[in-house]
């Protein structure tokens, strides 16, 4: 990766169609690179999710023409929640391949266009039409009923769940690309709206209007035109059934660091874990030589699109066991070092999650935000967080490994991405 | 029809209300007898026949071999695998607010049913909880035509003739 840049991310930019958008973080991720020009680009990537919210079919065609890139070779990729995710490793096929030298990911959503209520809706019509969302279909009820399970299981408490919420809303504070950067209180997280039990407005992200866009290039482009450039080490994705009903109860994935007398009683992954991140990540770990992530990651920017999910994500990825992720949480290891988040956390900051706010506290505009994570990530193993965010509060000391973790529907495609230092 | 004048919701950037509806023609094709058989006060999930694996929300190849399934009647009682109630919900449901959807576990199947369930206090709702299945009188053969209540206070009815 040579290059990054993201829009702020906004409930509405009214002033701003999604080609703008993408033009703005297309032009910002070309800043630090002046020796690389477009004629340097093979071809472009395009992500965005929804035809619904968007009503406008071959929308990234629009974009590959507004940017100056016809008639280069371009496409759209679309899964979801994880578009974004697929996007950036999609990008990454084709330079991997040998297919670019240079390919361009970008991404954008623009949900302002209908009310949250009817955002909702569209976002549902991602579940199974005839059996899933006629009943209710609500992706936050979903979710409840997942994290319902998960406590019913492990014992994970609400608020342990809140924690997550505290944490990104507090490390988006010192992120100004982030939509919705506040101090709470595990109180505050409690007292909020209920939408779905045990889920509160401040465990769930927002809907939001944004782009990002990724520059991936040989390493041989890179060494000419980029003082730090950064590697993709390990990619991974998988899958699970469309309706949540369908999972089956079996047996765990194992991680290198795990065995299966470790799950012993676990039926898997019912509707409590994410087979697919389980997977997504194990392929990734293969692929960057990774054995144990807790020791060998700098940080971690994974897709929080509920507080529960992050939670449930901690043990999919390996940095603590299934069923560990509440407490996980409660020991401060995900929590930035340095940053007074109003608790007690003995083992505050032993691996950051989200320094940039995730998806809670950033916003969740659905094709930009997994190449929004691949940004962040870009800058932190750079280490250039200071010049981007205008301080030095999130960057991770010696960032020399970073993982993002984009991840659809209710599991249905997830993508993990290794990241490192060069 | 007269042309209605377009709604203009903000002048500077210029912005307008666009209107957009349309009915489909909609299969629900290998799937059909599972709506029919709501009408009949059936509950059909599917079962496998070569490796026997029984889905409680029907599909007619087996996700685990790949081979055809056969129609499987299931028991119209069951108990709550997880739950939640929404206080809110797409555009289309929040009149119905505020809902108790769970995912019902039966006997001798192998996967789950995503259903509503009603008559019943929100803060009852437990994990475990026995269900048993209604079915809607005038069918809209839609997966709504059944919904799950309470089991012990209200026996089940028979199915409808």
């Amino acid at each position: 990766m040579i290059g990054g840049g993201i829009t702020k991310f906004a409930k509405v930019h009214p002033d701003k169609d999604f080609r703008l958008m993408v033009k703005e973080a297309y032009d910002y991720a070309f800043r630090e690179i002046p020796r690389f020009t477009k004629d340097m680009i093979d071809g472009a990537v395009g992500s965005y999710f929804s035809d619904h919210f968007t009503r406008q079919l071959k929308a990234a065609s629009m974009v590959q023409d507004y940017l100056g890139l016809c008639p280069k070779p371009s496409k759209r990729i679309e899964g979801g929640g994880a578009t974004g995710g697929l996007c950036f490793q999609s990008a990454w096929e084709a330079v991997a391949s040998g297919r670019m030298n240079c390919c361009v990911a970008f991404g954008f959503e623009t949900m302002s266009r209908v009310n949250t209520w009817k955002g909702n809706e569209f976002i549902a019509l991602a579940s199974d039409t005839n059996f899933d969302f006629p009943v209710g279909g609500f992706y936050s009820g979903y979710y409840a009923m997942m994290v319902q399970r998960h406590m019913h299981e492990f014992g994970t408490t609400v608020e342990q769940m809140a924690m997550v919420s505290v944490k990104n809303h507090a490390n988006a504070l010192y992120n100004p690309y982030a939509q919705k950067a506040k101090k709470l209180t595990i109180k505050q997280v409690r007292e909020s709206p209920m939408v779905a039990t045990p889920l509160t407005m401040e465990d769930i992200c927002t809907m939001s209007d944004g782009a990002a866009v990724c520059l991936l290039a040989s390493e041989e482009v890179a060494a000419k035109v980029c003082e730090r450039p950064v590697r993709i080490a390990g990619v991974g994705s998988g899958s699970d059934a469309m309706r949540m009903a369908d999972r089956p109860h079996g047996k765990v994935i194992l991680l290198p660091h795990e065995q299966e007398s470790d799950y012993a009683q676990l039926k898997y992954p019912g509707v409590h874990s994410f087979r697919g991140g389980r997977t997504a990540a194990k392929l990734a770990y293969q692929m960057a030589g990774i054995r144990n992530p807790m020791e060998e990651l700098s940080f971690v920017e994974l897709h929080d699109a509920y507080t529960s999910s992050e939670i449930q994500t901690y043990e999919d990825l390996g940095l603590c066991k299934y069923g560990e992720g509440g407490r996980f949480v409660e020991s401060g290891s995900p929590f930035m070092p340095g940053i007074d988040y109003g608790m007690t956390l003995p083992k505050q900051g032993r691996l950051p999650v989200n320094p940039s706010g995730g998806l809670l506290a950033c916003g969740h505009p659905v094709g930009a935000t997994g190449l929004m994570q691949a940004v962040f990530a870009f800058w932190q193993l750079q280490g250039t967080t200071n010049q981007h965010l205008g301080n030095p509060t999130l960057q991770v000391k010696n960032a020399r490994r970073g993982l993002i973790h984009s991840h659809a529907g209710t599991g249905t495609y997830i993508t993990v991405s290794i990241l490192e230092a060069v | 029809m007269a042309e209605k004048g377009t709604v203009v919701l903000g002048v500077d950037p210029l912005v307008i209300q666009d209107h957009y509806e349309i009915d489909y023609r909609h299969s629900y094709a290998e799937d059909s007898p599972f709506f029919v058989g709501l009408s009949k006060g059936k509950l059909l999930g599917s079962r496998c026949t070569k490796c026997g694996y029984v889905y409680a929300t029907p599909r007619s190849h087996c996700m685990e071999c790949g081979a055809p399934t056969a129609w499987h009647e299931l028991p119209l009682r069951g108990s709550i695998h997880t739950f939640t109630t929404c206080h809110y919900g797409g555009e289309a449901f929040l009149k119905e607010t505020p809902f108790t959807l769970i995912l019902v576990e039966f006997d001798g199947a192998n996967t789950l049913f995503l259903s509503r369930l009603k008559g019943i206090k929100p803060e009852a709702v437990r994990i475990g909880l026995p269900v048993a299945a209604r079915f809607a009188k005038m069918p809209s053969f839609k997966v709504t035509d059944v919904w799950f209540e309470p089991a012990d206070p209200h026996p089940p009815l028979p199915p409808a003739p």
